[in-house]
């Protein structure tokens, strides 16, 4: 069984702070079938559409039929682990510094032989569950689970190179007055958050839940207006390096479309909001979390937005909404390639209209904040980047995989 | 069809230039040695070098054609063949069609590589696309890790211990200690092989080869040239190549051996009690177990207990790896899949000198490479015999 992790103790501030390295980041472009797998915490690996082999490593041509249709899909993680090592010198220097480090060769179910990184709690001959996880490169690896699991099964501290838990991690919630930044703020403490910041902008303007969120263990109010340059920076000067999860919660969600607002006001506010909020958070606390992302068990390891599922295709009634999300998405996915480096992973949850007074006017179904909160948790542990929670989200998602036009042309009618 | 002998060409000049841990040279000046060694020691001149087949991992961004300029050869017949441990027996194989078939006189075959510092990491991490996907990400323990799997697998299925490993590795060594070429000279006893520090459960240190630079290098050519020419040679009685064996096997318990080895033992004519030694490609003592067994010296799974009954020094009644293999001498890259052809045939020209075997006459010589993702692709061997 893992061994529970021990809580981190104050760090001595006059050592040095481990750099991150990472593993090995080069992949054949078809391998990224994989890491489109892994991003969502699928297991997917090439079938041949010729004659259903199962292929893995991943190939250009079936190895029994050589057909070139090898499509990525879902197939049972399930196999037996048949040999195990544990390797106590690498030639690389990210591995070098965590060996021992265990890999062991799993004989897939559904076929193939698959060299995968091993949880602590497997063992040579039996059961295991392949799972496909994000390393510190932001490639697909996957490591054998056990089949069971169990109760400090996310402390393995393989695993843990792969995941974002909040598990003794310190927790920035940019925007507390939001139903969703308090939920967030509810669901990190309770997923064993040991500091959650939680940013109030003008702290003296009372605000619905205020009582209820002072009152959450660990939490610390912070004040912080993200449309403010200056005050962004202020709180990052004392307390990016304490940062391990940022969360972005502020919020704009404004009905209406491109043609019939009069003026750009609100769509000015929406930018400085959102789009122009992220990029202040990313530039004062992005710099320190890629600097920290080695950092011991509480290393900095997520950068947090949350994104209307219209970022992805416009939703015309929430038009210049919608138009303000892609624009943070877009942003979302230069920020991935910068924090990289350091190991942080840049999650984005994808979520359809919250059930909020700002979609008051939107009919079911309607995501709690809660939900959207506890599918970050999840998402975290996961250690995945890209998550659709609730029924729209999953919806508009499927629809745009099968169907970019149809999606364009059903959304604006 | 049957296949048509190799009647009329020899193999000859055995060169090995001296190892060296580190080199600041290219692989190019290593391969230069070579040929050098080999015009000095045969009389032949440059020009007469119509045939050259190369087999290098650190010649990049050169290949074979490159390496014609930079040497000054015009052959009119050209091989690369980086293949590793099996590089050797490709090379003589084609080579020997080469020159059978009249597109070339004089075919000079080399295995070398140089090793900078840092290049042996570099050639993991991009030595193929399976292993930048699928084995490098893995903890980047390099063949070691790979071949602790193989190793751990087929301990648990044969119960073969470290011990039997380890006397493969204790014996080559005695046989290193009678060769001047070996960088590893120090006795190792058994106990110091079970003592080692662990590198991959249960690969330990002295299971490895040492990764260095160096090169090996023959030539073929017809052996009335190389009575001629008055030169020692030894005769290529049969061999056989396979790549991508068994490749349903979910984790590699046998190599290609097993499927072509009836056709290497009828191509020649005899059984492998007529063999008096076998130089294996031993990265890593497992895979030794493995040629033993698939090329026919014993049953599948009885390795570890013919290694426990046979003697396998040069004195032994098993001689094996008798110049003390890669374990013992280094593992020069692509050098390595030439280092069992070449010391074989100086036991057959009498040129083995202290590690000679009394009365050799039939060596075997087998070639393993190429692991591309959790395996070896390439097995070869070739049944030589003194003219």
């Amino acid at each position: 069984m893992t061994e529970p992790l021990i809580r981190p103790r104050r760090k001595d501030p006059l050592k040095k702070t481990r750099e991150p390295l990472l593993p090995q980041g080069v992949r054949s472009r078809t391998a990224h079938g994989l890491t489109a797998a892994a991003a969502e915490g699928r297991f997917a690996l090439q079938v041949c559409a010729g004659c259903g082999l199962a292929i893995y490593p991943p190939r250009d041509a079936c190895p029994r039929c050589l057909s070139s249709r090898l499509p990525f899909q879902d197939v049972p993680p399930g196999g037996t682990l048949l040999a195990e090592t544990t390797i106590r010198t690498s030639t690389d220097v990210y591995f070098r510094e965590r060996t021992p480090w265990r890999i062991g060769t799993v004989v897939l179910d559904c076929g193939p032989s698959f060299v995968a990184h091993l949880h602590g709690d497997v063992a040579e001959g039996t059961r295991v569950r392949l799972s496909l996880r994000l390393d510190k490169s932001g490639n697909a690896v996957a490591i054998a689970m056990p089949e069971q699991s169990s109760q400090h099964q996310g402390d393995d501290v393989q695993l843990r190179e792969f995941t974002c838990d909040p598990k003794f991690r310190r927790v920035l919630i940019t925007d507390g007055r939001t139903a969703i930044g308090q939920a967030m703020a509810r669901a990190m403490a309770g997923a064993g958050a040991s500091i959650v910041f939680v940013g109030i902008a003008d702290a003296w303007k009372p605000f619905p839940g205020e009582t209820a969120l002072r009152t959450i263990p660990g939490a610390e109010v912070v004040s912080l207006d993200i449309t403010d340059s200056q005050s962004v920076a202020d709180v990052a000067g004392e307390i990016a390096h304490r940062v391990d999860i940022l969360i972005n919660t502020a919020e704009h969600p404004r009905a209406g479309g491109i043609m019939h607002r009069h003026g750009l006001t609100i769509a000015h506010r929406e930018m400085d909001i959102r789009y122009f909020g992220l990029l202040r958070l990313a530039q004062y606390f992005g710099p320190t979390m890629r600097a920290r992302g080695a950092d011991g068990v509480n290393a900095a390891a997520a950068f947090v937005n949350l994104l209307s599922v219209h970022a992805l295709m416009n939703w015309p009634q929430y038009g210049a909404f919608s138009a303000a999300e892609a624009a943070c998405l877009s942003a979302a996915q230069a920020l991935r390639a910068e924090l990289r480096g350091g190991g942080v992973k840049v999650l984005n949850m994808f979520a359809g209209p919250l059930d909020t007074e700002w979609f008051q006017t939107v009919p079911p179904p309607k995501l709690s904040p809660a939900a959207l909160a506890n599918a970050t948790v999840d998402a975290l542990r996961k250690g995945i980047e890209d998550s659709y929670v609730g029924d729209i989200a999953q919806d508009i998602k499927a629809r745009l995989d099968v169907q970019p036009k149809a999606l364009e042309r059903e959304l604006g009618q | 069809m049957k296949r048509k002998g190799y009647d009329g060409v020899v193999i000859c000049a055995p060169v090995s230039v001296p190892y060296r841990r580190y080199s600041v040279n290219s692989a190019h000046w290593w391969i230069g040695r070579a040929l050098h060694a080999l015009l000095q020691r045969t009389g032949l001149m440059p020009d007469q070098i119509d045939g050259l087949s190369v087999s290098s991992f650190t010649l990049a961004p050169d290949t074979a054609i490159g390496l014609t300029q930079h040497l000054g050869l015009s052959p009119r017949w050209l091989d690369y063949v980086p293949m590793g441990g099996a590089g050797g027996g490709v090379a003589l194989r084609r080579a020997v069609r080469g020159v059978q078939a009249g597109d070339a006189d004089f075919v000079v075959c080399v295995g070398a590589d140089t090793n900078h510092v840092d290049s042996f990491r570099k050639t993991l991490s991009s030595f193929s696309r399976f292993a930048q996907d699928a084995v490098y990400p893995y903890g980047s323990g390099g063949p070691n890790a790979s071949f602790a799997l193989i190793t751990r697998h087929y301990m648990n299925k044969t119960g073969a211990t470290r011990e039997d490993f380890g006397r493969i590795c204790v014996a080559q060594r005695a046989n290193a200690q009678r060769y001047d070429g070996a960088l590893m000279q120090k006795t190792l006893t058994l106990e110091d092989y079970m003592r080692a520090r662990p590198i991959a459960d249960p690969i330990h240190l002295f299971d490895c080869v040492m990764p260095c630079a160096g090169a090996e290098a023959f030539l073929v050519c017809r052996e009335d040239d190389a009575v001629a020419m008055n030169i020692p040679y030894a005769r290529i009685l049969s061999a056989i190549e396979r790549h991508n064996a068994f490749a349903s096997d979910p984790i590699q318990f046998r190599g290609g051996w097993a499927i072509d080895r009836d056709e290497l033992w009828g191509m020649a004519g005899i059984k492998p009690d007529a063999v008096d030694f076998l130089q294996t490609y031993d990265d890593y003592p497992v895979i030794v177990m493995m040629q033993i067994e698939d090329l026919g010296f014993c049953e599948k799974g009885e390795g570890p207990a013919f290694v426990r009954a046979h003697s396998l020094t040069t004195d032994g009644d098993f001689p094996h790896n008798t110049s003390g293999g890669q374990l013992s001498v280094g593992q020069a890259g692509a050098g390595g899949g030439h280092l069992g052809l070449v010391e074989a045939l100086r036991q057959l020209t009498d040129e083995a000198g202290t590690t000679a075997v009394p009365n050799a006459n039939i060596g075997l010589v087998s070639g393993f490479g190429m692991i591309n993702y959790d395996r070896g692709l390439a097995s070869s061997a070739v049944l030589l015999a003194r003219a």
